[in-house]
């Protein structure tokens, strides 16, 4: 697409895109680039030079234990955030849909979570299911129940997942309302005339045509427990126990930073690269699609 | 008929039932947030000896003013400033360069374009974390660690913005353009008394979100500032936890979390419509 009618110059569009050109190139296109090249390499033991791997640390990585573990525990946590928090969402969009009046309200109060970073829900979690502190975990033991993801693995990702889909409902609740909202009520409701009750009228109308939004909310989701939830596991569990939250993004993190393996790192960048790539390949495809329409 | 159409909007027990399961949703979302409030604003013994009260205590005054005044490693008000200027030095920058990419993309014809156009949409969704290290090595060069710099920059090296206005400006009619031209006036004046104009409710759409994206950031901020006369005061609640087995200081730490939600859930809140309009408009 073009437009008609456009300007001349050359150099003032040339200087218009310069700002944009030059930070992108920089912290954009160079660190990509870089972390790429250092893929390739293992620096020696006191940091001196760097030794030409090719696709050592590659095949290093996927041969090991502890990262494949980790593409497991991503897999696990991505999906349980995205189900947990898309469910919670869609069974609340649906009554607020039922309302005539007041909706709105709710909607202004189901909006909050959004405005908390992911690292400030995980401090809020961490407070309620805290070993020693916790109110949560007072009344668990009231009730016999002895809560600790310090220790446990289990409650470990339970906790991390409940907290990263908590953060998650506002956004997933708002698509899932206007999706709903722009159904058209006549369709809905001369399935009620039919005598359809509720659980058809969801199943055979509503559902179907709610498939775009939910298609278009499972990749976002799934991006968002990918990249955005490193706040939450750091904040609660710093990927313990035994790395039972460890996922990728943390692991990039905690191998590159903490243990200064860069080689290793690099190269779970460029996987994580690869990933999202994938992912966004995914999503554009459905786009387009949808415009088809 | 009349009969029929209660089946699709609930009336009578059916309208409460709605209304009652909004209300535990609503509870459940707020639980964790009024806990937070009320540790903010008890005492220490209070916390430590579980079970903590659920209701606000008269603490208020005293947890806050230690947080803000004294904090932990750093005042939590310099925290909070060094968060508004991360924020807004976001929001604002990228803003700015995605409005001029936008502008002579659209409207221009020159060698490269295409170029510019696709290195530009190349960096579409690739979050700052899976190129972390180098990133990191780059701002370490630069020596812009502990600056704003260095907080802002790279974080505002991305093209939805610039996707967003070009979308917009393709809308914008041919023929404001073309009087503009007839009557003599230069791109940038175009630019300038015409488009800029027009694309306020998209700047300002686009502004809530951005605002919320920058606030929220947690790993860049934890890398680069080790100073905690910079640290922002999301990355900065986690650095007030003791590293030991000592007890946190909560009524602290929690009046700290309290405060660091404070600036996104007015700005989300009280301009809920326009952010409603950017979430929407920013993921199509």
């Amino acid at each position: 697409m073009e437009k008609r009618v456009t300007f001349k110059g050359i150099w003032l569009p040339l200087l218009l895109v310069l700002p944009q050109i030059l930070i992108t190139a920089i912290f954009f296109f160079y660190p990509a680039g870089q972390a790429i090249w250092q893929s390739l390499f293992i620096p020696d033991p006191f940091g001196l030079s760097m030794q030409w791997v090719g696709l050592g640390n590659f095949e290093y990585l996927l041969s090991d234990r502890f990262y494949r573990a980790s593409f497991i525990t991503t897999a696990v946590f991505s999906i349980l955030v995205t189900v947990v928090s898309m469910g919670v969402a869609l069974y609340l969009a649906i009554l607020a849909d039922r309302l005539i009046k007041g909706s709105g309200t709710y909607r202004t109060l189901l909006i909050w979570p959004y405005a908390v970073a992911p690292a400030v829900a995980g401090v809020l979690w961490l407070f309620m299911f805290n070993t020693r502190v916790g109110v949560v975990t007072w009344y668990l033991g009231l009730l016999g129940y002895d809560w600790n993801h310090v220790l446990n693995e289990g409650e470990a990702m339970g906790l991390v997942v409940v907290a990263s889909a908590w953060g998650r409902i506002s956004y997933n609740f708002l698509f899932f309302l206007a999706g709903l909202q722009a159904i058209p009520r006549s369709v809905i409701e001369a399935a009620a005339i039919d005598g359809a009750h509720f659980w058809t009228r969801f199943r055979t109308i509503v559902w179907p045509l709610l498939s775009p939004t939910t298609f278009f909310l499972l990749v976002v989701n799934i991006i968002y427990a990918f990249f955005e939830t490193f706040g939450v596991i750091h904040t609660i569990t710093s990927g313990g126990p035994q790395q039972a939250t460890t996922i990728l993004v943390y692991k990039v993190y905690s191998d590159g930073f903490v243990g200064q393996d860069l080689g290793s790192s690099a190269a779970q960048s460029v996987i994580l690269l690869v990933i999202v790539s994938l992912l966004t390949v995914i999503q554009f495809k459905y786009i387009e699609r949808r415009v088809h329409y | 008929m009349a009969e029929h159409t209660g089946m699709v909007e609930k009336r009578g027990a059916g309208l409460w039932l709605t209304h009652l399961g909004l209300i535990i949703g609503v509870a459940f979302i707020f639980f964790p947030i009024w806990l937070a409030f009320v540790a903010s604003t008890v005492s220490q013994p209070e916390i430590v000896r579980p079970p903590m009260p659920l209701l606000p205590g008269d603490q208020f005054f005293e947890n806050y003013s230690k947080a803000l005044t004294a904090g932990i490693n750093a005042p939590v008000a310099l925290m909070l400033g060094n968060s508004l200027f991360m924020a807004l030095g976001i929001a604002i920058g990228k803003i700015a360069i995605s409005l001029l990419s936008a502008f002579a993309i659209v409207y221009f014809k020159f060698p490269g374009k295409k170029l510019f156009f696709w290195l530009i949409f190349l960096t579409l969704m690739l979050p700052v974390e899976v190129r972390i290290v180098p990133t990191y090595e780059v701002i370490a060069n630069f020596g812009m660690l502990n600056s704003y710099q260095g907080l802002i920059l790279p974080l505002i090296a991305s093209a939805t913005a610039t996707f967003l206005f070009r979308q917009f400006f393709m809308t914008v009619p041919d023929e404001l353009a073309e009087a503009a031209r007839v009557d003599g006036a230069g791109p940038m004046r175009f630019f300038f008394d015409i488009l800029l104009p027009m694309s306020r409710t998209n700047i300002a759409a686009l502004f809530v979100i951005l605002f919320i994206y920058g606030w929220n950031q947690y790993l860049w901020p934890l890398l680069i500032t080790t100073d905690p006369s910079m640290n922002t005061i999301v990355m900065g609640i986690k650095q007030m936890f003791p590293s030991g087995d000592d007890i946190a200081d909560w009524p602290v730490i929690m009046a700290t979390s309290i405060l660091a939600m404070v600036p996104p859930v007015i700005v989300v809140v009280g301009m809920q419509k326009l952010f409603i309009r950017g979430l929407v408009e920013s993921e199509k």
